[in-house]
């Protein structure tokens, strides 16, 4: 997960930034970073099972443990948790560390489904926890497999939840309770009989659950997901990052496309809005364009009855009959509302027209309402 | 907004007043909660008891339409306890003396009994803010501005940001929330009756003069009307032509049946939108355009923040982008553009407006937006205005503004008020969010939320079916029993018109400044309706409203055995 790139700064407190090397490799990041910024920034990757930037470090997979060397003597780390310092040397793929990753991806393919499910089910095969158990070779099996968590058969429309997929990582609960603050699920029980669990009777509509989307988006497994996605192969889709169309934060989303057609939205990590979205914008910006409702063709009213016309028909009429207005009543005869829901290239054409092509400064848009 | 909103999360003190963020802004209120994890202090001024009070340390709930006696009580004690920013207010402002002599006529004890609190909410606002000043940021929206002394009750928030030094504080600032993607977008582009684009003032000469030379025509010297003015114009038949893109007016203005009448009372009416509105159904021409997934360009968001809109889809069978067809329309009026595509318009904006200059589609498409102002291509933009001094480039001027009550009060006929406002899951007139799947399990229809008091006195259920009526119109809705409405006033959306539209109730007052209709403030009367709606009982019985928790039966008795 790339780390935010704030755009702006506070005034207060600009330190002197810190040199690392990370592999052999100097690298300069800014004063109370963690070694794990120094390690992206380098170009570095380790999993990261348990970390949400938004929520900080947890350091509770233990996937991210490097080595570094303190006073002349190797320690090993988490990245996540630990604060860089100056001239601190850091190995991120040794020997032991690899071995080390791999029993742990182990373990936890110990507790999940995803061995019977991998690779056929695409979106456990997208998932950060797949590619890192491919990354290090770790193999299904190799430790016994324990009792598997249970799904929680929920009937509401967005969120699947799947938790024999489940690595109890927390990033669902920690986004839910420390970012959204919703307060919608937490976890009950201990260890291996942990499950994650939501009030009241493990039905997210009877929860406080807000509906906005951001657990599937931090799961690194595939035990929860956008149930609108359903079925869809990852691979075979394509992301266009652009501005969710409802209110004025302007969070950043990806829709997503198969064929050409629209199937679902993913919020866009790199946006300063860090990925969050709101119901709304998480599982309402797409449809509608598909709404078999929309406008196909110009229209005409004649008879009284608005009929299918041209473009050459409908647009000349527009001319024809503004000139005419215009001619007899002067251009303060017409006005002009633009948009706040269009593009703002097309609200400069249309003020432009009015006051070029017509004449008048009668334009106006809704901000008012 | 004059600050960021990633800086809300670094505010002393948040003060949000006239907006439900939670609901409405969700992703801001995100900022909020964080600047309270990392011990901010929240005030909440509002007079709904709306989700984000549970995050607050005070909440404040004034009556509806009260905000100037309140903030000029605020800065009545700010002044009178020497806690505002004297350096400030002497080196930035001009008419401190005249404002310090006005809000003496504002002494709390009188403003609380107008706003209907405990005299000791108004110190403990004016302590806090202040203290917490510069770094206290104010946040509103629409509960503010939709009044008809809305621009007063803008200015009443300005005084205090001004008195505590905030105008031009990192995390500080007076910041309305923007309702939609690009209402600011729409502003900066200049489709505004006395603006051209990058807010400049038509009425200006050498501003038209730079104009007419880059456009190649002359310009019309006289400010346009706004659209309140504009519908008045149609019923006396002096506007004929009308032309309406992407915007669904006889829904989401108000007084309803004013509107619908003004465009049946219009000559020719074009409509350029994705759906056959309510209103496209009126015009005599509708254009079919691309929706945002099918265009090409630039929103701007609430923290002036232009970012890159990209299409991700084909519009379906004709339908065009709305830059395409308002460049034919030119060709047919006989003007011309040697402009083909959104970043050829952009270019030609920015070059017009400074404030734009250094904002390019490439600079937009390497990085993560930038606000304006935002002069040259080497400017990083800005992250908060008002830095060094205000950008205007004049002193701030503090605004003695007077306690305007809401046109319409209640009466005997009409005893209640009405407020309107947006829920989380359901958005504006409701053609986008009614068309997404699953949602009518979260909002089923539109609801009159009611104060449980209110409702046993008026003998209501929930569930039932009411009628509301106002001078102007009467609506059909479902009841709908919560704390979140204070007793003597109820809430409804306008999400669902084509059961309940709304806004054939509302008031048809407006703003004597902005001319922005009062929204948040009609006078109304509510009957149990003749003919019930079973559905309707049914399908909202296990609604939960923002902040309301819905728990079990159970779990109620055992916690009833417990107390």
């Amino acid at each position: 997960m790339t780390t935010f790139q704030s755009t702006g700064t506070s005034p207060a407190g600009t330190t002197k930034p810190l040199n690392l090397q990370v592999n052999g490799v100097g690298v300069a990041i800014p004063a109370n970073s963690r070694v794990l910024d120094a390690l992206q920034k380098a170009g570095f990757d380790v999993p990261t099972l348990c970390y949400d930037e938004r929520v900080g470090p947890k350091g509770t997979c233990r996937m991210c443990l490097v080595e570094v060397e303190v006073n002349g003597r190797t320690e090993t780390v988490a990245s996540c948790t630990t604060f860089a310092e100056e001239n601190q040397k850091v190995e991120t793929h040794t020997e032991a560390l690899n071995d080390y990753r791999k029993t742990l991806l182990e373990m936890l393919l110990s507790e999940t489904s995803a061995p019977k499910k991998f690779p056929e089910d695409d979106n456990t095969a997208h998932s950060e926890f797949y590619k890192a158990v491919q990354e290090y070779d770790a193999k299904a099996g190799a430790i016994p497999l324990l009792e598997r968590r249970k799904p929680a058969p929920d009937p509401n429309p967005f969120i699947q939840r799947d938790y024999d997929l489940c690595i109890a990582c927390y990033r669902c609960t920690n986004i839910c309770n420390e970012w959204e603050q919703a307060g919608a699920i937490t976890v009950d029980g201990r260890g291996q009989d942990s499950q994650i669990f939501s009030f009241f009777g493990n039905n997210l509509l009877d929860s406080p659950c807000t509906f906005c989307g951001q657990c599937i988006n931090t799961c690194p497994t595939g035990a929860l997901t956008d149930r609108k996605l359903a079925g869809i192969d990852p691979h075979e889709t394509e992301q266009t990052k652009t501005i969710c169309p409802y209110c004025g934060v302007g969070c950043g989303i990806e829709l997503v496309t198969k064929d050409g057609e629209l199937v679902g939205t993913k919020p866009d990590f790199d946006a300063p809005s860090r990925g969050s979205l709101c119901v709304k914008g998480q599982f309402a910006s797409w449809e509608f364009v598909k709404s078999e409702q929309r406008l196909k063709y110009p229209l005409i009213r004649k008879d009284g009855v608005l009929q299918r016309a041209s473009w050459d028909e409908a647009l000349d009429l527009v001319a024809t009959n503004f000139k005419k207005i215009v001619a007899e009543d002067g251009p303060d005869s017409t006005v002009f509302w633009a948009s706040a829901r269009v593009v703002t290239e097309a609200n400069y054409l249309l003020q432009k027209f009015a006051r070029v092509a017509i004449g008048t400064n009668n334009i106006d848009n809704c901000s008012r309402t | 907004m004059t600050n960021s909103i990633e800086e809300l999360a670094d505010s002393n003190l948040i003060l949000v007043t006239g907006s439900n963020t939670t609901e409405a802004h969700p992703v801001i209120s995100l900022r909020m909660k964080r600047a309270v994890s990392k011990g901010a202090k929240l005030i909440v001024v509002d007079p709904r008891k709306i989700e984000l009070t549970k995050w607050a340390d005070r909440y404040v709930q004034i009556k509806v339409g009260t905000d100037i006696p309140f903030y000029n009580a605020v800065a009545n004690v700010i002044i009178n306890e020497k806690l505002y920013d004297e350096r400030y207010v002497s080196t930035r402002t001009e008419g401190f003396e005249a404002f310090a002599t006005h809000v003496q006529n504002y002494p709390p004890e009188y403003s609380a009994e107008i706003c209907g609190i405990d005299v000791e909410d108004i110190y403990y606002v004016a302590r806090e803010y202040a203290k917490a000043s510069p770094g206290a940021a104010i946040c509103y929206t629409l509960g503010i501005t939709e009044h008809s002394c809305g621009s007063h009750n803008v200015q009443s928030l300005g005084n205090l940001g001004m008195l505590s030094g905030n105008f031009g504080a990192y995390a500080g600032g007076v910041n309305p929330l923007r309702g939609q993607n690009n209402v600011q977008g729409a502003g900066d582009s200049g489709a505004i009756p006395t603006d051209l684009p990058g807010y400049q003032k038509l009425e200006k000469p050498p501003i038209r003069e730079k104009f007419e030379a880059a456009w190649g025509a002359p310009l019309p010297k006289r400010r346009g009307i706004t659209k309140i003015t504009a519908m008045d114009q149609m019923i006396r038949g002096n506007v004929r032509g009308v032309f309406v893109m992407g915007e669904n007016t006889v829904v989401s203005d108000p007084h309803a049946n004013h509107a619908e009448h003004a465009l049946k009372s219009a000559e020719f009416v074009v409509v350029q939108d994705i759906f056959l509105t309510d209103t496209a159904r009126l015009a005599d021409v509708v254009l079919p355009a691309a929706s945002f997934a099918e265009s090409d360009g630039t929103f701007a968001n609430s923290e002036r923040r232009v970012q890159r809109v990209r299409p991700a889809v084909k519009p379906p069978g004709e339908a065009r982008q709305d830059v395409d067809i308002l460049l034919d329309l030119f060709n047919r009026m006989g003007y011309p553009q040697q402009l083909e595509s959104p970043a050829e318009v952009w270019d030609e904006m920015r070059k017009l407006a400074p404030i734009l200059a250094g904002i390019t589609y490439d600079r937009l498409d390497k990085g993560q937006g930038i606000q304006w102002p935002c002069p040259t291509e080497d400017h990083p933009g800005t992250q908060y205005l008002h830095r060094d001094d205000m950008d205007s480039g004049m002193p701030g001027f503090f605004a003695p503004v007077d306690h305007v009550p809401p046109a319409e009060e209640p009466d005997d006929e009409y005893p209640v008020v009405l407020t309107t406002g947006r829920r989380r899951s359901t958005y504006h007139t409701g053609t986008q969010t009614g068309r997404a799947s699953g949602f009518d399990l979260l909002v089923p229809h539109e609801m009159c939320e009611i104060n449980p008091s209110d409702a046993e006195a008026w003998e209501i259920e929930d569930g039932d079916t009411l009628q509301i009526s106002s001078r102007r119109g009467s609506v059909t809705v479902s009841a709908k029993l919560t704390e979140r409405s204070p007793s003597g006033t109820v809430f409804m959306s306008f999400a669902f018109p084509e059961l309940t539209r709304t806004n054939d109730v509302t008031s048809d007052a407006y703003d004597f400044i902005t001319e922005t209709p009062e929204f948040k403030a009609c006078a109304v009367k509510i009957e149990k309706a003749a003919e019930q709606n079973p559905e309707w009982r049914t399908a909202q019985a296990k609604i939960r409203l923002a902040g309301e928790i819905v728990m079990p039966t159970k779990l109620k008795e055992q916690q009833q055995t417990c107390d």
